[in-house]
């Protein structure tokens, strides 16, 4: 029973983290469908910035709040400068341009930081709190809670706000968007600033639990981009319920199975789900019109 | 004889009931015409007679063999072929390749040989390729074979359309809207190609806004409002059934009845 | 006589294979050049799945690993000849792509990645973690293939780096004329018509189901077979040639180089294959240029290079 509770804790703990790119995931897409591969990226810059302003004596919160600004002025400055201009071109061109902004990225951050891995410390010291025989580490929780009010503030957003409400819209047609008015340039402009500020905070939670280092973007862009495909790209409940439901499996597979094949595993599910359910969890189904 | 039979067939939309209960034959050689205002569910018919939808009610036969939901790939083996309201062209293809594709059925073999390059699929290429030629020429779109298809005006785009179905050598033929966008000289053209398509023995099913066109060339015509089968019969009686009139008066007043007239 | 686009495309591509060592400083730049024609080859099997077909895959490396592996493991285990295992890592590919290919490729679009994906990273979790079969995460040594002594015996002394040069050329140069021989052919015509509208596609007769499967077995076989190039050429094969950034980087320089072409995708490894290499000199901005001539690349050339340079000079010409 301990040991049961033990593994939901880690999974939620880890599937929080995956929600949280999923979710980045989803936004972009729905402004620009653009599947941005980049997006492993801004939570590594949300690790790194924090951790060299805070390593240059500023105090941990603030340099968390610039992380997050300056990762979503990158993320604005990678819209403007890259995703923008080529407007129309072929998806897969796209895709490309994302990944070379990746590679970029990654560039840029070992050179202007370093190559080493880094850790500040957690919110809340690193003491275990115990529930029933299993633990969980207080920056865990920060970590759920982070997604929790992440999630609720965008479901606020969409179904309260006019801006929330254009975002939908555009996602829906860009052109009759535009028709009433809405620009979709700021749309996808705010869907790159909003979708990197959450990459970053994702990356400012995990920080004091698995470290950083110029590199794990690619490692949790693959784990985001699959939580999304599996609750359905474009839907932010998918990516909750992707992100979640996939560090359950591999918390669960490491647990029981064998941690070596957690990914195999995920990754089978994953196809299992696609299989029966080809657009995903949460996905409809498209019809052709012709 | 009947060659296409259908009926009570329908499909609902979420709940909206697009197209409800609609029967009629074809024969070989026949030219029937399904009118009605827009959004009567003329194209959502024949997307499930060609098999693109897959109808939630009623019966398709073709020849006498209940093809009710088949794939559109294996209802072309049987001899069915048609040509899309909304362009479906090959747009990356040739005008060529793109009637060349209608020939896909006789001209497919062993990919092995397709990689190969081996005489069998070289001679079948080029026997495609002639028949391609001839087809573009039917249509008058010979001189712009070597062109990128996306390069071609709407109206020929129709017509490419016409030569890729007609590639199929089709018992049956539907034609979505072949007229639409057309300029009177090209829709003079489109309706003696379809009258020497039916003379040939092809039983021809006809969408079209063009009343002048329908009523001059239609053996039989099926008027839909809203889903359902509101008449049908030769064009003269057609013209003349109040509840057709009304149907089209109630939605697009005297410009209508004026065409039907 | 004129001649065929398609022949044009293959005496160009011979006559650079034959004449570009005499422009080699060193033996070293034979050995860049085959790992140009290996790659060259698994991207012309993208061609086919991704240009032709229309369907992408993010885990063609999977493939790549299996001929890979094929060669590092069935000389030993089975005794079989390197080049008769390399023939059996094909067969073994094209018939898991025959088997997996049936249910996803109903997927679409980006379901159709993270399902390639999926399985690319299975291959190679696979191969990394049956360490006592495959040698684990440090790779395995991989038997000679014994072709150049075979011709040593016959007067045609070559040195390592230059058969191999002259392997993988021809190689790439025989799995060029294949590709380019599917896209004048009928089954050609049929995945290109359904990568353009698969729903006319079928009404013209096209079983679509079959065709995409046949791509993504044809494009297997490339990758399985630039896979065991790749491992009979270094002697030696890490579970990385399964990776999922492997898998990546095949794709990209498919796309980088024109998507549609076999020649621009061959551009696309070659020039993917050097800029690294070129690259190295810069050292710690190596990857900050990469990324930035990746994506100017595909902003302004947006259908890769090759298409997009030849439409410049048809422009001006």
């Amino acid at each position: 029973m301990a040991e049961l509770l033990q593994y939901l804790l880690s999974g939620v703990t880890v599937g929080a983290v995956y929600a949280l790119v999923a979710l980045g995931f989803t936004l972009i897409y729905n402004a620009s469908d653009v599947v941005n591969f980049a997006q492993g990226e801004f939570v590594m810059l949300g690790g790194m910035i924090s951790f060299f302003a805070w390593q240059a004596g500023i105090p941990l919160p603030l340099a968390a709040i610039l992380a997050i600004i300056a990762t979503a002025s990158v993320g604005v400055l990678l819209n403007k400068l890259a995703i923008e201009p080529a407007r129309g071109a072929p998806v897969a061109s796209l895709i490309i341009i994302t990944i070379g902004a990746s590679i970029f990225l990654r560039g840029g951050a070992q050179l202007v930081f370093d190559k080493q891995l880094h850790r500040f410390p957690s919110f809340s010291g690193d003491d275990p709190i115990r529930i029933l025989g299993a633990t969980i580490l207080p920056q865990s929780l920060w970590v759920i809670a982070g997604a929790v009010a992440i999630f609720l503030s965008l479901w606020l957003f969409f179904a309260h706000t006019l801006t929330g409400k254009a975002v939908l819209a555009t996602a829906n047609n860009r052109i009759a968007a535009s028709l009433v008015g809405i620009n979709p340039n700021h749309m996808m402009t705010l869907s790159f600033a909003v979708s990197a500020a959450i990459g970053a905070l994702a990356g400012v939670l995990v920080t004091p639990i698995t470290l950083t280092s110029y590199d794990l973007g690619v490692a949790i862009a693959l784990k985001g981009f699959a939580a999304a495909m599996l609750g359905g790209m474009g839907i932010p409940a998918g990516a909750l319920a992707g992100g979640l439901l996939l560090g359950l499996i591999e918390a669960f597979t490491a647990g029981y199975v064998s941690s070596v094949y957690k990914d195999a595993v995920a990754f089978v599910v994953i196809l299992a789900v696609l299989f029966a359910m080809p657009q995903g969890l949460f996905g409809r189904k498209a019809m052709d019109r012709v | 004889m009947t060659l296409l039979q259908v009926e009570g067939l329908g499909i609902d939309f979420g709940g909206l009931r697009a197209v409800n209960d609609v029967g009629f034959a074809v024969a070989p050689g026949e030219i029937v015409s399904v009118i009605g205002p827009n959004g009567a569910g003329k194209t959502t018919l024949f997307n499930m007679i060609s098999g693109v939808y897959l109808p939630g009610r009623g019966k398709i036969t073709l020849d006498g063999r209940d093809v009710t939901g088949m794939a559109p790939n294996r209802l072309a083996e049987r001899g069915l072929s048609r040509t899309f309201q909304n362009l479906q062209i090959f747009q990356r293809m040739s005008v060529l390749e793109n009637a060349m594709t209608g020939c896909h059925l006789k001209e497919r073999g062993a990919i092995l040989s397709d990689l190969l390059c081996l005489p069998s699929s070289r001679r079948r290429s080029a026997v495609t390729k002639a028949r391609a030629s001839e087809l573009l020429e039917r249509v008058g779109l010979a001189r712009a074979a070597e062109h990128e298809a996306s390069s071609l005006s709407y109206g020929a785009l129709k017509r490419l359309e016409i030569a890729r179905a007609l590639a199929l050598e089709p018992r049956i033929l539907l034609l979505d809207e072949p007229a639409a966008g057309c300029n009177a000289v090209e829709t003079e053209e489109i309706d003696h190609l379809i009258a020497e398509v039916a003379k040939s023995g092809v039983a021809v099913l006809l969408v079209e806004h063009d009343m002048k066109l329908v009523m001059r060339i239609s053996n039989h015509i099926v008027v839909l409002d809203r889903g359902e089968k509101i008449a049908e019969g030769s064009p003269a009686t057609v013209s003349r059934d109040p509840r057709v009139i009304e149907a089209y008066l109630g939605t697009q007043g005297a410009e209508a009845g004026h065409a039907l007239g | 006589m004129r001649l065929s686009r398609k022949h044009l495309t293959l005496l160009v591509l011979a006559l650079l294979i034959a004449l570009a060592p005499a422009l080699f400083p060193s033996n070293f730049y034979y050995r860049i050049g085959a790992l140009i024609f290996v790659n060259g080859l698994a991207v012309t099997g993208l061609v086919v799945l991704i240009g032709f077909a229309g369907q992408i895959s993010l885990g063609h490396a999977g493939f790549a690993g299996i001929g890979a592996y094929a060669c590092a493991l069935a000389p030993g285990y089975l005794g079989l000849h390197p080049g008769l295992a390399m023939l059996l890592g094909a067969v073994l590919s094209g018939g898991v792509a025959w088997l997996i290919g049936r249910p996803i490729l109903r997927l679409k679009g980006y379901y159709l990645a993270v399902a390639t994906l999926g399985f690319g990273i299975l291959v190679s979790m696979v191969l990394a973690n049956e360490a006592k079969i495959t040698g684990g995460p440090d790779g395995r040594e991989v038997a000679e293939l014994g072709l150049r002594g075979a011709l040593a015996t016959i007067g045609i002394g070559l040195s390592n780096a230059q058969f191999w040069y002259a392997a993988t050329g021809l190689a790439m140069l025989l799995g060029a004329w294949v590709a380019l021989n599917l896209h004048d052919s009928p089954t050609g015509r049929a995945l290109r018509a359904l990568h353009d509208s698969e729903v006319a596609a079928r009404t013209v007769g096209v079983d679509v189901a079959r065709l995409k499967l046949s791509a993504f077995v044809i494009s297997a076989v490339y990758a399985s077979l630039s896979g065991s190039l790749l491992a009979l050429m270094n002697r030696f094969i890490t579970p990385d040639v399964a990776g999922f950034l492997h898998s990546v980087e095949l794709v990209t320089m498919t796309v980088f180089g024109g998507v549609g072409s076999v020649p621009g995708a061959i551009l696309g490894a070659a020039t993917l294959t050097l800029l690294p290499q070129a690259l190295t000199v810069l050292q710690q901005y190596e990857n900050l240029i990469l990324g930035l001539i990746m994506m100017l690349v595909m902003i302004f050339m947006r259908d890769g290079l090759l298409p997009s340079l030849m439409r410049r000079l048809k422009g001006r010409g």
